[in-house]
């Protein structure tokens, strides 16, 4: 079972900045970590490989310092690992990125499932998962929850829904995104961490991917984000006064006007 | 301070760290209240390559010795000193396999032991026989190939869940203690059973068992180094695990002192933090200056070894006494910083104290190890190099 995970590294803390220009994340400066929701895709990479054998190939879009999060990939149980990188790919949006990760895909060999995470902790869109399979024109599977069977040609799986989960098959190959109810993510090994440590990670830039320049980069990207902002939380409340039976009257009533109840 | 670890060093002790604060804070209290063997935990622990730190590369582990063995110790048993000392037994059965055996007996059992597949056990306590291990009432008769064991052992870590025993019989009861052998005895072995399960005041989270030998035949095959030396064997074995209960006491001490700082700056009294009154200053200043001397001693120690010097029952038995003893103190003035809240199971702290006390005790409780530094003192005139 050759499994490809794809991983996005982002910016650890929740206190991100937005450069005002671009209208896009500062990525620079601030420490980085594999976004959590692609933790989950890789550990369930790493265990299909342990169940049916293959190897699990985890690829990043990002800048050279991306090349962190494929390293740790590698202390968590990822065979090979490959960076796509080149300073054209910069301000990409979902639809230019998910173009440069199916170029890449294509460019590997043959392979059963690519697992994506539902969607990235900064960007928050949940689109390159899907956009990826439409690209390889491959089925495509959201919010998979746990994998039930899986073999050449096959899988059958559960998916979160709002009120339990629904049973799916899909034919392989395909692409799914997973919630974090799928699997507990590994520690890393001793092995796994001096093998990441030595390792070299290839980098494959535009040229290598064929990319068509028109496609990617700020300017190949039709999302274009007007404004980015944090939002401001001012929380209102409003203390009751009076007795404790009187005060139960006015929350009853502010309920009633507020239609709550 | 500055211990100049290697790169290796470090990797095994910040990965030593995630685990136990991600793994094992979670779940000590309840391993604790259940007395539950933590075994989720040991599949982590193997997961992580725990188990091969202390094993040659030939063998499966990543090559190592007792300084490795002690930064796993000593950030497992920061967190919880139970789970430390599951895994730290499983290195003390492995050491006269290390040390003793034959290549294939090591080609058979060790590799299984760095994976972390099968958990070891050392036994050698008896009802009969604790610091005076010439006590023991265990046999092993030799009779066409196989040692025919009797007798029950007693208080041993890991018994019941560890597979592969290293078992301190006599094979020649008339010889006394130079009639001791020592044998590999595996789980399932016809004639071999589990006794009682230990209640325990501490460490309660390790499993402490009878082990019970019933005309239990185990093939002459293993046998570990040569009849009659069983009782160097242990000797040399203990000193070699004694930087290990070290290395857990300076963990409990570590993991009580970073208690005691936290609550004495957020404890109010008199409208202060305790942490601004000098009592307490001088407290956790004690604690921390015993803390760190402990800690270089137990590192010097594991250093000693590591490199191979023949000598060094008494430098061993001396990092142990220190820090068991300092570990006993801390853990006391730590619950003593905390007041009464200090004696509630609701806090860590009480747990840390009931877990200091047993490393006073195993491994050559500390009166015994001040008899052999006296002795070692008194037969050399206290002159040193």
């Amino acid at each position: 079972m050759n499994v490809i995970v794809c991983l996005k590294q982002v910016p650890e803390t929740t206190k991100v900045e937005i450069t005002p220009q671009t209208n896009t994340l500062v990525t620079e400066g601030t420490k980085h970590i594999i976004n959590p929701f692609d933790m989950y895709a890789l550990e369930e990479g790493v265990r299909t490989k342990e169940r049916c054998g293959g190897k699990v190939t985890a690829i990043s879009m990002g800048p050279p310092q991306a090349e962190e999060a494929l390293r740790e990939a590698i202390s968590l149980g990822a065979d090979e690992t490959i960076l796509l990188s080149d300073p054209a790919f910069d301000g990409s949006d979902t639809l230019a990125t998910s173009y440069i990760l199916a170029k890449a895909i294509l460019k590997l060999e043959k392979f059963d499932i690519t697992i994506c995470g539902r969607q990235a902790m900064d960007g928050d869109t949940g689109q390159v998962g899907p956009q990826l399979a439409e690209r390889l024109g491959l089925p495509f599977v959201s919010y998979v929850s746990k994998i039930e069977e899986i073999r050449e040609g096959y899988m059958r799986m559960q998916r979160m829904v709002e009120e339990g989960h629904q049973v799916v098959e899909m034919s392989l190959p395909g692409v799914i995104s997973v919630v974090k109810e799928i699997n507990v993510p590994r520690l890393p090994s001793l092995r796994g961490l001096m093998q990441a440590k030595k390792a070299k990670i290839p980098v494959w830039n535009a040229q290598e991917l064929g990319i068509d320049m028109n496609k990617v980069g700020l300017s190949g990207s039709p999302t274009q984000v007007i404004r980015l902002f944090f939002l401001q939380r001012a929380s209102r409340g409003e203390i009751l006064r009076g007795s404790l039976e009187s005060q139960v009257e006015q929350l009853i009533e502010k309920l009633r006007e507020t239609k709550v109840i | 301070m500055q211990y100049f670890f290697n790169e290796q060093q470090q990797m095994i002790k910040s990965l030593a760290r995630r685990i136990a604060a991600e793994r094992i804070l979670p779940v000590r209290a309840e391993l604790d209240e259940k007395e539950e063997f933590p075994w989720d935990i040991m599949r982590e622990l193997a997961n992580a390559d725990m188990f091969r730190v202390f094993i040659p590369e030939q063998y499966g582990g990543i090559g190592g010795g007792c300084l490795n063995l002690c930064l796993v110790i000593e950030e497992l048993s920061r967190v919880c000193a139970g789970i430390a000392i599951s895994y730290a037994a499983d290195a003390l059965g492995c050491l006269p396999l290390l040390e003793y055996s034959t290549e294939e007996q090591k080609r058979k059992y060790l590799p299984d032991v760095a994976s972390g597949d099968k958990l070891t056990a050392f036994a050698l306590t008896e009802s009969t026989a604790g610091s005076d291990a010439s006590g023991i009432k265990t046999s092993a008769i030799r009779e066409r190939g196989y040692y025919i064991l009797n007798g029950t052992k007693q208080f041993i870590t890991n018994g019941g869940e560890a597979e592969v025993y290293i078992v301190v019989a006599m094979t020649d009861p008339a010889k006394g203690s130079r009639g001791a052998s020592a044998l590999v005895v595996e789980k399932g072995t016809p004639g071999f059973s589990f006794g009682k399960k230990e209640k325990k005041m501490g460490i309660r989270s390790s499993a402490t068992r009878e082990l019970v030998f019933r005309d239990c035949r185990v093939p002459e095959e293993n046998l570990i180094g040569r009849e009659g030396m069983g009782f160097i064997i242990t000797m040399r074995t203990i000193d070699r695990s004694r930087p290990g209960v070290g290395a857990q006491a300076v963990g409990i001490a570590q993991g009580a002192l970073e208690a005691a700082v936290e609550y004495a700056q957020k404890r109010i009294q008199f409208g202060h933090p305790v942490s601004s009154f000098q009592a307490i200053q001088h407290m956790l200043a004690n604690m921390a200056i015993e803390l760190e001397a402990a800690r270089v001693m137990v590192y010097a120690v594991a250093r000693t070894i590591d490199a191979g010097t023949k000598n060094f029952t008494e430098e061993a038995a001396m990092a142990k006494v220190f820090a068991t003893d300092m570990a006993m103190r801390v853990t006391t003035d730590a619950v003593q910083i905390f007041g009464g809240v200090g004696y509630m199971r609701d806090y860590p702290i009480e747990k840390m104290m009931r877990d200091a006390k047993i490393t006073q005790i195993y491994e050559g409780t500390n009166q015994v190890l001040r008899n052999a530094i006296a002795l070692e003192l008194l037969k050399r005139k206290a002159i040193r190099e």
